[in-house]
């Protein structure tokens, strides 16, 4: 029988339209993949993509890891404050340009190594913003509006220094024409404020993040805290999940009010469990210690770097191999205590 | 006592701090301050974090501020965009003191945490601003942690990461920032403070066995050393408190 509905989108019609392929439309009920499917499907030589997560909490790292062994090229990568998915990913030789508001790892490295060797040999093209800015600039985005206005960055580099040229800008579609404007405010002083900093929004082809929950329609939730991931959520043209827990929906919808992503942003839902690792999800397991020393002792060296890349990232065909290949006693010891959320009295040197 | 200059630059940022401020805390050194001061002299000041957490316990010392360590016991966890417009908004702001961290500082303040060199071929790649811009423009105090070099207190930034008093005088004002700027700078021998006119720093005290002399030394540009004189050393139960109480790993002292 056809469908004569033609004034709403027929959720009969969707899930009849998906039997025998994949879900790839987002009302659709099962968004379920491998994590190399979503990669595949969502992530390719030059896209414009965005990461959530905060220096060395919930990097979407399993992620990370699948486009680095998919040698996923030329990427313009968007990112507020992130460390170690930052630096695999730029160490992987898989970015091109990127926009960032600050690279590094906490204790583990001040700045993010690989960015940096990569940024002072001109490897990559960088463009600096804020972290205001940046989450200012997914917002913008989500919301669809051109730019939004801040009070942050007068009279600083951040204005006066661009990274790419005004003449890349205007020849590249998918960049704006300019990085910021400095405008007299249209309301006078209201508020106090004579001037403005317009941010230009950011619209992402796909931004992958890590959630403790989700189900298989791609309905999210964050526990802790969010940083700017349902903002770089909602500025993407595709969106793909990555989850600790794939749960019942049921388990989800008796709560929504601590659903922070809807399943109508979402095209892919995987599940990976300790998928942010070696970074921090909060409930579940606390950052490695040990694994992010060595990381970065192996990054300071070309030949210890490229080891660490045999081994642990092309070496390892997905994250489950990953976190056996690091083993046991050091997945328990990082393990959450249920009632604080990390792991206490964890060794942290 | 026996103490060290981070435990001496940690209790000086600490007694700084007073009840109800809200702190603003970056990574290392700034947090150990907020968490000193709450441990000992502002027990009502709130400790805040640009990831979003207002009021966490901070039962062990975070290692970044997105540790898991600073969600716990929060009255709020929220994200990035509450949390700057806390700062923004000129009700809460007024009440937030930054703590912040640089490679370079110019004598009004303003701070570079971005390249070293030319900007487009760096001899050295900081992290770059994070929420530092965003706080130096927004705040009406902050405390700027640096080590008494030469190298680093400069007469331009090679990068003007985060806005101290601009030019000087109403700098800020004619840029189109709020009202503010630092407020001390704190090293491991010294404090400078800024003069309320012409906003250019000052050395406000040097720490004992330290002289006036030493502290120009280690600086490229001169500063009035009129007004400076020597800081109190930290008390033996400052030093306890410290030490016992938020730092028992030892992981920043």
């Amino acid at each position: 029988m056809e469908c004569v509905d033609t004034s709403i989108s027929c959720r009969d019609c969707d899930i009849q339209l998906l039997k025998g392929r994949k879900a790839i439309v987002n009302v659709g009920p099962d968004k379920v993949m491998t994590l190399k499917e979503a990669i595949e499907d969502y992530v390719k030589d030059g896209s414009h993509i965005s990461i959530g997560g905060f220096t060395t909490t919930r990097n979407p790292m399993a992620a990370v890891y699948e486009i680095m062994r998919q040698k996923v090229r030329d990427l313009h990568l968007y990112v507020h404050s992130n460390g170690p998915a930052v630096d695999e990913l730029i160490g992987g030789g898989c970015v091109s340009k990127i926009e960032i508001a600050y690279g590094g790892s906490g204790k583990f490295a001040a700045t993010c190594i690989r960015f940096k060797k990569a940024v002072q040999e001109g490897t990559i093209e960088i463009e600096d913003y804020t972290n205001y800015q940046m989450t200012l600039r997914f917002l913008a985005g989500a919301m669809g509006l051109p730019f939004l206005p801040t009070r942050s960055s007068f009279g600083t580099d951040i204005i006066n220094t661009w990274g790419f040229s005004r003449e890349a800008r205007k020849n590249d579609p998918k960049v704006p024409d300019e990085k910021l404007v400095v405008m007299d405010s249209p309301f006078g002083n209201w508020m106090d404020a004579e001037k403005v900093v317009l941010v230009p929004a950011i619209q992402t082809d796909v931004t992958i993040i890590h959630v403790q929950k989700a189900d298989k329609q791609g309905t999210g939730r964050i526990e802790g805290l969010t940083f700017a991931d349902v903002e770089q959520a909602k500025s993407a043209k595709h969106l793909i999940l990555t989850c600790e827990e794939l749960v019942d929906t049921g388990d989800l919808r008796a709560a929504p009010n601590q659903n922070q992503i809807p399943f109508i942003h979402v095209d892919a839902v995987v599940h990976v469990p300790h998928g942010a690792y070696p970074t921090a999800c909060h409930y579940y397991y606390d950052y490695d210690s040990a694994y992010l020393n060595d990381y970065a002792k192996a990054a300071r060296d070309e030949q210890l770097f490229s080891e660490y890349l045999e081994k642990y990232v092309y070496g390892v065909k997905g994250q489950e191999e990953l976190i056996a290949l690091v083993g046991k006693e050091r997945i328990q010891a990082i393990a959450a205590d249920p009632h604080t959320g990390y792991a206490k009295n964890l060794k942290r040197n | 006592m026996e103490y060290t200059s981070r435990e001496m630059m940690t209790i000086v940022a600490a007694r700084e701090i007073k009840n109800g401020d809200i702190v603003f805390c970056g990574t290392g050194i700034s947090m150990l301050a907020a968490m000193a001061a709450k441990n000992i002299n502002a027990p009502e000041s709130v400790i805040f974090f640009e990831t979003g957490s207002i009021d966490a316990r901070l039962e062990e010392l975070p290692l970044a501020v997105a540790d898991p360590r600073v969600m716990y016991w929060a009255s709020s966890n929220s994200g990035l965009l509450d949390a700057f417009a806390t700062m923004q908004n000129r009700i809460t702001g007024e009440h937030v003191i930054g703590i912040l961290g640089a490679a370079q500082i110019d004598k009004f303040g303003n701070i570079n945490s971005t390249v070293i060199g030319d900007y487009y071929k760096p001899r050295t790649r900081f992290s770059g601003s994070g929420g530092a811009c965003d706080v130096a423009s927004f705040v009406p105090r902050s405390i700027i942690f640096m080590q008494q070099e030469k190298r680093k207190f400069v007469n331009k930034v090679d990068y003007l990461t985060s806005p101290g008093h601009l030019t000087g005088n109403d700098g800020r004002k004619k840029a189109g920032l709020p009202p503010g700027g630092p407020e001390l700078v704190i090293t491991n021998m010294a404090v400078m403070r800024f003069d309320d006119a012409t906003k250019e720093m000052y050395l406000s005290g040097y720490y004992p066995g330290i002289t006036k002399e030493t502290v120009l030394e280690n600086m490229e540009f001169d500063v009035d050393v009129s007004r400076a004189e020597e800081v109190e050393p930290p008390t033996a139960s400052e030093l306890t408190i410290l030490r016992e109480r938020c730092d028992p790993q030892r992981l920043i002292l």
